[in-house]
């Protein structure tokens, strides 16, 4: 593509001619890695060319920082440097590389630098260069090295047997009585060990060990977790050398089994190992003890309050118990009272009942049947008739009227009370009252 | 920090996580890529994912599906279609809720224990714990249905370091998989889900992504192809055994789960059978179905699923020429037949991004949390402050340019620069060729033109075939110079020296235009309308 060649009639360097058309706000989608570069230009108002100034500065940055912190070492022991390069799998391999500070933690980018930083120093052109011949047994060894451990499996393998990482657990201590005091501090022996253990677990984070102060969740998460340890320790890397199946395939074979069985053995091993291991120091830790005799007190304490609540409880039942009867006692005693007072007041009204019919009926005869003796017999069936339909009420008032009275008073009650109930239809047959 | 990328579905959701760089969709203990969004309380127990939408069958009353939708809507405005074969939702003061075993559980609570179980099952995978994470939502979620969702995900144990759009984020993961972020291109994003489809138009600009235009229709997705292949079988199975199994809410239950594998398979194989014991009344289906038949059942959901594609391009207010690729996302994506009728509708210019189409694109169901994660990497080292800042809408409004702007060359043609829809501050730049010594370089706005090239049918020498094919006609889109914004020469550039020029839109809107050739340098300036 090109552009076109310039008019001839054309002066100046710029001549604007239009506006471009106006701008739609829209938003954009806050989202990618441009739209950062966008918010930062307009958040800092810097202009490309400037935002491009400091980006391009923070990547020489970045660069710089890499290829600082190294600290490998290069200065090997003789012993090292004299191995025989068929032995290699028996060196230290981190030590070869100079990554023994950092052994399993090492970051593929350092092994990869400190690989360089040994070829630079070992390779055998430049060990020729110095005088010596034929000196390229170390660096054979650093190259085994490096393949082995850019290879994540293999290095697995080799950190699987590695010993110099591993802590080993404090000694035992030499009185038998649990409760003798540690002769080392417990945390200080046994975090590292645990730690360096940790390596080995398929499952991270690993739970650490802790302070004197973790909470018993923590400490029971932590025993917890490496009594039910997923390790992946495998012991490939001690495997007797297989041969080739060209010259014996049965021999191959045999070594292969070996090797197998000789694996799982040493898994077993491992395993109980580090059962053992988290057993003792299980026993060992004073967190369990301390909480061990805080629970002891507590249920003591709690089975004294149990036992002091079943007293209480007891003698409540019994205070409960004794009201109770005396309760129902009385009210026995209350029920047969009232019983009796109830006989009584039913005799007293009986009599009252008695004493009131014979007031009527001694109150006609004392006032000599009102003077009509002759009448006395049918007199005295209408008062008998009368008596039988009176109530008890009726019975007291006219008992009342009648009692002690003369003759007339008598009579005229008499007849108001026999006029009232013919009327009212209880007695009908009266012969002599109410006529 | 760990931080995830999470597709939160009505249907389904993935988890996606960044390792060195690579995006994964990564399984839950389950082994499902694709967690089933349901939850289902079964006596004491509680089950997610796969186990939650087993019960469907046996327990739907206490099994909670489709829920997504109703966080943070109040329940006058929840649309319960899809919960009638589960539990239903129910009025809490104004929210929705559910009842189960004769308790009220709210949404928000069924929201936060699955944010909670894909929390585990993300950790699990790890090996590390995940304390934040970006949820994708669809375009329309309401503000009060962010905040909802932010809330319960924190209560969840997950902060949410940003919510971002559904389409957004499936586009932004298709282009950084396959590094073509910084290619000026409009995309047309469908996803069709479970139950609803979403559509997006959205320009991607130096980077920088701007929906155009949103369409939803929540009634169209997946679960409509499962129940036109429910009706067809059910048809066949009653014809064969006068049994109808849509009368039982179990028989209905089973005969659905089943087409749904059915359909899956047969997006991948073209005949694919289905068997279902005791169906109805005992007795036994098994049948086979080829994926002709299945397109055929579907037809008209596949059609209403290309038009809405089509609605979405309208809404922009622009032609299906103007797109330069549709990339299909969510389940159905799968279906080839969906990929060849949305292809159908768009000139042949236009890239249809579909598994059918292209083996080597990513799943259509992962590309939203994968959009999640990458988004999480890269801010995942921010303070929650920064991120806020960069989401203000100062930020995030930005002024977008509505034509073209480019040069013209020297045969007339136009050079298109910034295209249309870019957002700025932006810099762009070309290099060309000189042709004389002195040349003259001409800014213009591009005119939107229509090529439209006739390809005469085939005569055929027979004329037996008296059918007369009708003439096609290939309209190509073409932009050509419209507007001259301004002139610029270039003194002395000499004859077939390369010419760089630079064109750069200032944040208060100036145009300006550099050319350069070696040591010569003109500049200009253009103001906006």
């Amino acid at each position: 593509m090109s552009l076109p060649a310039l008019p001839k009639d054309f002066s100046g360097d710029f001549k604007p001619v239009a506006k471009y058309s106006a701008a739609i706000k829209r938003p954009v989608e806050p989202v990618g890695q441009y739209f950062l570069a966008h918010a930062t230009r307009t958040l800092r108002g810097h202009t490309w060319s400037e935002y491009e100034k400091i980006e391009a500065q923070k990547n020489v940055k970045k660069v710089e920082e890499t290829n600082d912190d190294d600290d490998f070492d290069t200065n090997q022991d003789p012993e090292l440097l004299a191995h025989d390069p068929r032995e290699w799998k028996e060196c230290d391999l981190y030590a070869v590389l100079g990554l023994q500070k950092y052994r399993y933690k090492a970051t593929e980018d350092q092994i990869i630098r400190a690989h360089r930083k040994q070829v630079l120093v070992h390779h055998p052109d430049k060990k020729s260069a110095k005088g010596g011949l034929n000196q390229d047994g170390f660096f054979k060894i650093i190259q085994k090295a490096y393949e082995l451990m850019l290879d994540p499996t293999k290095r697995r393998q080799f950190d699987s047997v590695d010993k110099e990482a591993d802590v080993l657990p404090p000694p035992k201590p030499k009185s038998k009585s649990k409760d003798d005091p540690l002769p080392y501090d417990f945390y200080k022996a046994w975090g590292p060990v645990f730690d360096s253990e940790a390596r080995f677990s398929n499952k991270k984070p690993v739970p650490s060990l802790g302070t004197a102060e973790s909470t018993k969740k923590e400490i029971d998460l932590f025993y917890k977790f490496w009594q039910n340890f997923d390790s992946w320790r495998s012991f490939e890397f001690l495997d007797e050398d297989v041969p080739d199946d060209t010259s014996n395939r049965d021999h191959k074979r045999y070594i292969e089994k070996k090797n197998n069985s000789a694996r799982k053995k040493k898994k077993t091993e491992d395993n109980r190992r580090l059962a053992d291991l988290v057993k003792r120091a299980s026993l060992e830790d004073p967190r369990i003890k301390a909480f061990k005799k805080s629970e002891k007190e507590a249920k003591e304490a709690k089975k004294k309050q149990k036992n002091a609540g079943a007293d209480k409880a007891a003698a409540e039942a019994k205070a409960k118990k004794e009201a109770e009867e005396k309760a129902a006692a009385e009210a026995a005693l209350a029920a047969s009272a009232a019983k009796v007072s109830n006989k009584k007041a039913k005799e007293a009204a009986k009599n009252a009942k008695k004493k009131n019919k014979r007031n009527i009926r001694n109150a006609v005869k004392d006032n000599g049947y009102f003077g009509a003796s002759d009448k006395a017999t049918i007199i005295d069936a209408d008062v008998e008739t009368l008596i039988d339909a009176f109530d008890d009420v009726k019975l007291g008032e006219v008992a009342g009227k009648v009692h002690g009275s003369d003759a007339a008073t008598a009579k005229a009650a008499l007849d108001a009370v026999a006029k009232e109930l013919t009327a009212s239809g209880k007695v009908s047959s009266l012969k002599y009252f109410g006529a | 920090m760990v931080a995830i990328g999470i597709a939160f579905g009505n249907s389904t959701s993935s988890i996606s996580v960044t390792k060195d760089g690579k995006v994964d969709v990564i399984a839950n203990p389950d082994g499902d890529r694709f967690i089933p969004s349901a939850l289902s309380y079964v006596g004491d127990d509680e089950y997610h994912g796969a186990q939650a939408l087993a019960q469907l069958v046996r327990n739907p009353k206490s099994t909670v599906v489709n829920f997504r939708d109703f966080i943070g809507l109040p329940f006058a405005k929840v649309d319960p279609t899809y919960s009638q074969h589960s539990a239903h939702p129910v009025d809490v003061k104004g929210k929705v809720g559910y009842e189960i075993n004769g308790k009220t559980v709210t949404v928000e609570e069924i929201a936060e224990r699955h944010l909670k179980s894909i929390k585990l099952a993300a950790e699990d995978y790890i090996g590390q714990e995940v304390e934040g994470a970006v949820i994708t939502v669809p375009t329309d979620f309401t503000d009060a249905q962010k905040e909802t969702l932010t809330k319960v995900s924190e209560s969840a144990g997950l902060k949410v370091l940003q919510l971002i759009n559904e389409p957004t984020s499936a586009l932004l993961a298709h282009l950084s998989a396959k590094e073509e972020l910084l290619n000026d291109k409009i995309f047309v994003v469908a996803d069709f889900g479970g139950i609803r489809s979403d559509a997006a138009v959205i320009a991607v600009r130096g980077g920088v992504l701007t929906v155009l235009s949103t369409a939803h229709d929540y009634n169209l997705g997946g679960d409509k192809l499962d129940d036109s292949l429910a009706d067809f079988f059910a048809k066949e199975f009653q014809k064969k055994y006068k049994s109808d199994p849509k009368k039982t809410a179990k028989s209905l239950a089973k005969l659905k789960s089943a087409c749904i594998i059915t359909k899956k398979t047969l997006s991948n194989v073209q005949t694919s059978t289905i068997s279902i014991d005791s169906l109805a009344d005992g007795y036994d289906f098994h049948t086979s179905i080829n994926r002709l038949r299945f397109e055929l059942v579907g037809r008209q959901i596949f059609s209403k699923m290309a038009s809405f594609v089509e609605s979405v391009v309208t809404k922009a207010g622009l032609e299906t020429l103007d797109i330069d690729e549709v990339l299909l996302v969510g389940g159905s994506s799968n279906i080839p037949k969906l990929a060849s009728n949305v292809q159908f509708i768009f000139p042949e210019s236009t890239v249809v991004q579909a598994p059918s189409l292209d083996s080597k694109l990513d799943n259509p169901n992962e590309l939203t949390s994968k959009g999640a994660a990458l988004q999480a990497s890269m801010i995942e080292s921010f303070d929650a402050e920064e991120i806020a800042e960069s989401l203000q809408p100062v930020v995030v409004n930005t002024f977008h340019v509505s034509k073209p702007i480019g040069i013209k060359n020297a045969k007339g043609e136009f050079i298109q620069i910034i295209s249309r829809e870019t957002a700025y501050p932006i810099r762009k730049t070309i290099t060309l060729e000189a042709s004389a010594d002195d040349i003259l370089v001409e800014l213009y706005e591009g005119k939107r033109t229509i090529k439209e090239t006739v390809i005469e049918a085939e005569k055929y020498s027979d004329d037996e075939d008296s059918e007369e094919e009708e003439p096609e006609i290939v309209k190509e889109l073409k932009y050509v110079p419209g507007e001259l914004l301004g002139q610029l020469a270039v003194r002395g550039a000499g004859k077939g020296n390369k010419v760089e020029v630079i064109v750069n839109i200032t944040r208060d809107g100036k145009l300006q235009i550099t050319a350069r050739s070696g040591a010569v340098v003109v500049k200009g300036e253009v103001q906006s309308a």
